[in-house]
């Protein structure tokens, strides 16, 4: 297991997180979801302390939580330096005796609990299965982003207690794991600390790579239908993977295309021509592969086909004309500004012990923040201008229309209705 | 700790003495106009916050003009001088920021962090959106026209129904019975005439706190406060009663109320009834009774309705503290055939705490220890200290508060967890708001004894 020590004397504060590299790509049809159930069954207890997870931390003053998203799970607790061996005891617990504490009545609450993040979280929510349908489409059904992390009710509802022997075995061990200890530490005897914590789970097998590929050859109309009142269109691209070429100029063109008043989007549709009542655009950086989109909803009075005209008369211009210096300018202080920014939190969701299992997982490289921050300061106006031209067409798309129920005419044209469950 | 040591599973490790934490030192200075100038020096990194904080939130809203406050905050960067809403905005976004405007009930309140850099020309922009707005009367029909939208947009949004529902309920005519938001109607009547009208009665310096926090001294923060807002004329305040302080109704609109949304794919839920002000000499007792309540992941209704049951991803309660007597809400959403049954338990466990079940003297330790041990996370950011700083200038907390958080928790004895549960938690007069499928529900709430539902259509 890779561990990455990081002194930080600011407060009396320490951060663990550890990173398993296993996410929903994993998964397989007709089981998605399950790797985000297994993180529930992580916080269930585990051989030496079967009282659930949360108590004894939370007594200690420790803020904790874990997530699960397509590419790894991460787990973290953030608490006074004094809880230290606390956490790190209840990691390597979970980590090396987890199965023996594990019930089929744990199991079963969790899997009615997630069922229930799922209706709160994406059935209940207005546009809440439009990614879901959107990722479906973009990629084939055997690639391992076709469905989402939250996974398919009925792949939910299938799972069983014997999958979760299985899957432990494959992905939860030291091979597959890296762990960040940041904060009031000595590095020596942080290290040590972890070594008697960890160094009695067995390594274990380092699953192997994923091989995929995907690409989009046309633009794919679909239209969804959902409890709403405006009607919302999403545009997908393919765009590149983490950190590989072109990644951080996809990530500046959402900011400058359509992120902030004085983006070029929100300034055309909703500043000047007012058909649009919000728009955002985000490079959604995975490790396999990337895929960028515009999510824009319509004004009260205005059709998605304004919307999809406008946004395509944007497109187009950026792609003749290139950005602007201010629109540089500004792209590049926003970065700066953000870098700096990310180094203020020490533990949790994006604080810097995540940032480094982000950069130790997928990088191999725990200390790429500087080279990170170059790659996007490398970044020039001619590399925008044609990241925009390559991957920004109108013939390698996703045009997804989100209407109201039962109002089908309010779709773009050509539309087909979209698969989502 | 030695090489050959190998972790002793038998038990959990003991966690050692508590280490130190001290809030930065305040610093606190007046410019002659009055604006109050409050900073703390916090120099890990180059980054400053600055907040200007006035105590003037929604429940200031002139009667009939709900949304009105929050309107005028929106306005603040839509244009100053020569300068349009988009070149406001470029500016902002040369310096690698925005100004973040957040009205509450109490107060609003304008957020910059910058780089230190350019801390100056932030300052500098902020006095310019705050005290010499535009106004203009195109840029304030777009943004009613988008607060419309966003009224719209709201009624296909269970969770942000259920809020107003409760709130309505519980508070009825009270200025906090209303969203900062305001209602389609209320965002009709305003003009920016009542615009120009409320900024000038209310943002004025006498009235407002320059707070900064991050790597700046005092003595420059002096300095460029009297540069960029040492023009603000000091013109009389005209602060109206305070909304915040009118008595709460004393009994709920209505006990149960159904916002009815066919094809609902889960129950929004919300119980509560009108809490304590801010000021309550109860606050530290209170929130360790909140803690067991409902306050944590481990909490008895967490716990009872998540973890034993599987009816919910998870169900929370909080006493909001406010200028004037906020309320107390427990909050779940769960599947749909489960809502009687989530009712009743959390009914039960909010009567339970202050009969037959009171809390504990481990629930109490926990609860306290989970409060406190980790406090020191809370200041981590220099936009956490200045936030944290703001909350001393709203509620008129002490100086030190910071660092007596932790002793007064720590006093805080079984006793008087039992005691503030039996006097300020009400089960008589809780409300309970449900935005859910009527069809799968009312069934439901019969067959639980609960009764039958007012049908509730929230003002939006």
């Amino acid at each position: 297991m890779r561990v990455i020590i990081h002194e930080d004397h600011r407060l009396p504060m320490v951060a663990v997180n550890i990173w398993y590299h296993v996410g929903s790509k994993n998964e397989h049809p007709g089981r998605t979801g399950f790797a985000h159930l297994f993180e529930h069954l992580m916080f269930e207890g585990s051989q030496h302390y079967d009282k659930g997870y949360f108590h004894p931390l939370q007594e200690a003053g420790a803020a904790l939580n874990g997530s699960t998203n397509p590419d790894r799970t991460n787990y973290w607790e953030v608490m006074p330096t004094n809880a230290l061996d606390l956490a790190l005891w209840m990691e390597s617990d979970r980590m090396g005796y987890l199965l023996p504490a594990l019930t089929r009545q744990k199991f079963e609450t969790q899997r009615d609990v997630v069922l229930n993040e799922r209706r709160q979280n994406y059935e209940n929510r207005p546009y809440g299965l439009a990614t879901s349908a959107v990722v479906a489409a973009m990629f084939p059904s055997n690639h391992p982003y076709h469905w989402m992390t939250i996974g398919e009710t009925a792949d939910i509802k299938a799972a069983t207690f014997e999958d979760v022997r299985e899957f432990f075995r494959t992905y939860y061990h030291p091979s597959n794991a890296s762990l960040v200890v940041a904060g009031d530490v000595d590095t020596a005897d942080a290290l040590e600390r972890v070594r008697a914590h960890f160094d009695e789970i067995p390594a274990g097998p380092k699953p192997l790579p994923l091989q995929t590929s995907v690409e989009l050859t046309s633009e794919r109309r679909l239209l969804l239908e959902d409890r709403i009142e405006l009607p919302r269109l999403y545009l997908a691209w393919l765009s590149p993977a983490m950190f590989t070429d072109g990644d951080a100029e996809m990530d500046l063109l959402s900011d400058l295309i359509a992120n902030g008043k004085v983006s070029r989007l929100y300034r055309a549709l909703v500043y000047e021509r007012r058909i649009a009542s919000e728009v955002m655009a985000f490079q959604n950086s995975r490790e396999l592969a990337g895929f960028w989109q515009i999510v824009a909803t319509a004004a009260p009075g205005h059709d998605l086909a304004e919307l999809q005209q406008g946004i395509d008369d944007e497109l187009a211009k950026l792609a003749a004309e290139g950005p602007t210096a201010d629109e540089m300018e500004r792209g590049h202080a926003q970065v700066e500004a953000q870098f700096v920014y990310r180094l203020q939190t020490l533990g949790g969701f994006g604080g810097k012990a995540d940032q480094l299992n982000a950069y130790s997982v997928f990088l191999n490289d725990p200390a790429y923040f500087e080279k990170d921050l170059a790659r996007y300061e490398a970044v020039t106006a001619v590399d925008l201008h044609r990241a925009a031209q390559r991957y920004l067409r109108t013939d390698n798309r996703i045009v997804l229309s989100v209407v109201p129920k039962g109002k089908l005419s309010l779709a773009l044209p050509h539309s087909t209705p979209a698969v989502v469950s | 700790m030695s090489r050959e040591r190998r972790a002793d599973r038998t038990r959990l490790p003991t966690v050692g003495p508590l280490p130190s934490f001290r809030f930065s030192h305040v610093h606190k200075d007046r410019l002659s106009n009055r604006l109050s100038l409050w900073s703390a020096e916090h120099r890990s990194l180059p980054i400053v916050t600055f907040i200007l904080a006035l105590p003037v939130g929604s429940s200031a809203d002139f009667e009939g003009f709900e949304g009105l406050s929050a309107m005028t905050a929106d306005m603040m960067d839509e244009g100053t001088g020569n300068l349009t809403a988009i070149d406001v905005n470029a500016a902002f976004a040369r310096i690698g920021a925005h100004l973040e405007s957040d009205v509450s009930a109490d107060a609003t309140v304008f957020t910059v962090t910058v780089l230190a850099k350019f801390a100056r020309q932030a300052l500098s922009l902020l006095a310019d959106c705050v005290i010499r707005p535009r106004l203009d009367v195109a840029d304030f029909d777009r943004i009613r026209q988008l607060r419309l939208t966003r009224l719209v947009q709201i009624r296909d949004m269970a969770s942000a129904i259920a809020d107003r529902a409760i709130m309505q309920v519980v508070y009825g005519t009270h200025p906090y019975a209303h969203m900062a938001l305001g209602t389609e109607e209320s965002l009709r009547q305003l003009t920016i005439e009542t615009v120009k009208r409320f900024h000038s009665a209310l943002y004025c310096p006498s009235n407002a706190t320059l707070i900064a926090s991050g790597d700046l001294t005092p003595g420059d923060f002096r300095q460029m406060a009297t540069d960029m807002f040492g023009a603000w004329a000091d013109a009389p305040c005209q602060i109206p009663e305070d909304g915040a302080l009118v008595a709460p109704p004393a009994a709920p609109v209505h006990r149960l109320v159904l916002v009815n949304k066919a094809g609902a794919a889960q129950s929004e839920i919300r119980i509560g009834e009108v809490g304590l002000a801010r000021s309550t000499p109860d606050y530290h007792p209170l929130i360790v009774l909140n803690m067991i309540l409902g306050g944590q992941f481990v909490s008895r209704i967490n716990m009872t309705l998540r973890q034993e049951k599987g009816l919910t991803y998870g169900a929370r309660t909080a006493f909001d503290f406010r200028r004037g007597r906020g309320p107390f809400i427990l909050q779940t959403s769960v599947q749909s055939d489960g809502t009687a049954e989530a009712i009743t338990t959390s009914l039960r466990e909010i009567d339970a705490i202050r009969t037959d079940r009171p809390p504990k003297l481990d629930e109490v330790e926990v609860a306290k220890a989970a409060l406190t041990r980790g406090y020191p996370r809370n200041f981590e950011t220099a936009e956490q200290i200045a936030r944290a700083m703001a909350q001393l200038v709203l509620y008129g907390l002490p100086d030190d508060y910071f660092n007596t958080f932790a002793l007064q928790v720590a006093e805080v004895t079984v006793e008087r967890a039992r005691e503030v549960a039996v006097v300020h938690l009400h089960p008589e007069r809780l409300a309970t708001a449900i935005v859910s499928d009527a069809a799968i529900v009312t069934p439901q709430l019969a067959a639980a004894g609960l009764g039958e539902a007012t049908p509730l259509l929230p003002r939006l």
